[in-house]
């Protein structure tokens, strides 16, 4: 139902149009367009080099070497694959780290107990397992309430079984807030898993698109979902009949 | 592993004997002699599982020596004093190339009660102190302003690698000439032992600091200052508490050097008259200051480490 809500706002909250980027004289983003409406989940998948990590970093405004048009919203946030903690702060202010004003610890604890990690406010980061840093990661991200949230492979560097918490987390707390998601990754399943729309980037542009017209909570059993996940790796050159046989 | 070893012979292994009586015994190798009798086998099989010798694993605590960390630490320099004492009082070891520890205990004392040991290091720790002080701003300064702006490296960084390689105790004839007899060239000297290092190691950590980490601290609306503040300055800092402590340890050297020349004061003063009354207890006494000085500022800024870089899990040995 929420994300029925979702859909019927058409404001965008992500637009690009004939973004280029070059790395001398090598477009890695050649001429691209991109639409992500206000509370859409995307994936953004493609081999690696395709340059999608690249448009990541131009819609965080952490790469302006660019032509073309980028309209983000003011609040944004990223959580990169690396949690990227302070390692010389407890990980409450590193949550708070560059929110205006002086928030209290309060709003840092709001934003751990969201992501099951209120015990360890007072950790050092180097402390927490890999779970529990990317997890403090995404909470410093959504103590921002941003309304695109950019996620770049955020659970590559995590076990199988913590990236399924992750995972279903992301889901969760996507529903719950409402924000655009954008999240790279380089996982089929995954982004078959959480997005509306996952997109394919090849060769600098994006070459492929599709629905994911699925109910959620998504089952990986479905049919409609194998017959998804065949295509989009059909799609990034990877031959799925031998898996079938 | 018994089927590999299996020789064409024994083609057809039976397998009902394997529920057959022989089976009940135990031990696998008997399990497997009664599927490939023995006599068909080469030795080598019989041999393949052999009654492997078992040996415990003693845990550590049980290993651990019942004497206390402390005692333990202590008894080397004990043992050499002890040593040191009875050369002196057999004789191998005559006053005049070194005293003995009972006589170097009993003239610092003597220079304790009479005060002159205690204003010698109020001297000597002013000048230490001074210089530390004076060294460390310009040295964090200067590091602040080459690591920072790209302008500032420009401009101070070539400077200072050219300097840097001066020895700096050199440099004491033209310190007389410009600044006198008087503080000044001591503390000068100091100053100039204690700027180097500390440039050298605050300069690269602010350059070592994660790239990933500064990118990310952009993207969380970090400001210059900011990202300055909570990022570049707290990642230096186990930089410049390493170029703290090379620091304090040149302070000393400095020290040493600048009082043997024209002083009236302080413990390189007491040192060199005792050399001219070929005192050499007094000399170890003032050389046992010395070193007490330095292992004090090296617990002064280990202190500071345990305070400032506690985010840091360290290795602390076993």
């Amino acid at each position: 139902m929420a994300t029925h809500v979702h859909r019927t706002v058409t404001t965008p909250a992500v637009r690009v149009d004939g973004l280029t980027r070059s790395f001398d004289g090598r477009a890695v983003l050649d001429d691209l367009r991109l639409d992500v409406r206000t509370g859409e989940f995307v994936a953004l998948l493609g081999r690696s080099g395709c340059g999608k990590s690249t448009l990541l970093r131009v819609l965080a405004g952490l790469d302006r070497e660019i032509s073309g048009t980028v309209l983000v919203p003011r609040r944004k946030a990223v959580a990169f694959q690396a949690p990227r903690l302070m390692p010389w702060k407890k990980v409450w202010r590193n949550v708070l780290l560059g929110l205006p004003g002086k928030p209290g610890r309060e709003v840092a604890e709001q934003a751990l107990a969201e992501v099951g990690l209120n015990d360890r406010a007072d950790a050092w980061p180097k402390t927490l397992s890999g779970g529990e840093a990317q997890r403090a990661s995404l909470a410093r991200a959504l103590v921002r309430e941003p309304d695109l949230l950019l996620l770049d492979e955020p659970f590559g560097a995590l076990d199988a079984l913590t990236r399924l918490k992750a995972q279903r987390l992301v889901g969760e707390l996507w529903q719950h807030r409402g924000c655009a998601v954008l999240l790279v990754t380089h996982d089929v399943e995954e982004a078959v898993l959480l997005a509306d729309r996952v997109l394919v980037m090849d060769e600098g542009v994006i070459a492929y698109e599709t629905t994911v017209d699925l109910d959620r909570p998504r089952d990986i059993t479905d049919p409609r979902f194998a017959e998804l996940r065949a295509g989009l790796l059909e799609r990034l050159g990877v031959d799925t009949s031998a898996e079938a046989a | 592993m018994t089927i590999s070893h299996a020789l064409p012979g024994s083609h057809k292994p039976d397998i009902s004997t394997k529920s057959g009586p022989d089976t009940s015994e135990s031990a696998p190798q008997s399990a497997s002699a009664s599927v490939f009798p023995p006599v068909s086998l080469s030795g080598d099989v019989g041999r393949a599982l052999p009654d492997l010798e078992l040996e415990p694993v003693v845990p550590r605590s049980t290993r651990r020596a019942r004497v206390p960390r402390w005692v333990r630490r202590t008894s080397g320099p004990f043992l050499l004093l002890a040593l040191w004492q009875l050369l002196s009082v057999t004789g191998a070891l005559t006053s005049d190339v070194l005293a003995s520890p009972g006589r170097i205990a009993q003239v610092a004392s003597g220079l304790i009660t009479d005060g002159s040991l205690g204003d010698a290091m109020g001297t000597s720790l002013q000048r230490v102190a001074a210089g530390l002080l004076l060294g460390t701003v310009i040295g964090t300064g200067l590091a602040l302003v080459s690591g920072l702006f790209r302008i500032g490296e420009d401009l101070v960084d070539a400077p200072v690698q050219m300097l840097r390689t001066v020895p700096f105790v050199g440099l004491i004839p033209l310190f007389i000439i410009w600044f006198g007899i008087g503080e000044a060239p001591k503390i000068a000297i100091i100053t100039l032992g204690v700027t180097f290092p500390l440039y050298l190691n605050v300069y690269a950590g602010i350059r070592g600091v994660d790239a990933q980490l500064i990118e990310a601290g952009e993207s969380l609306g970090l400001s210059r200052w900011g990202l300055v503040r909570h990022v570049v300055l707290p990642g230096a800092l186990p930089g410049a508490m390493t170029g703290l402590r090379y620091s304090l340890g040149i302070a000393w050297l400095a020290l040493v050097f600048a009082e043997q020349i024209n002083a009236d004061a302080g413990i390189g003063f007491l040192m060199v008259q005792a050399r001219d009354f070929l005192r050499t207890d007094v000399i170890v006494v003032c050389l046992v200051v010395y070193a007490f000085l330095g292992l004090l500022a090296d617990f002064v800024v280990r202190s500071l480490e345990r305070l400032l870089l506690q985010w840091r899990p360290t290795f602390t040995g076993r």
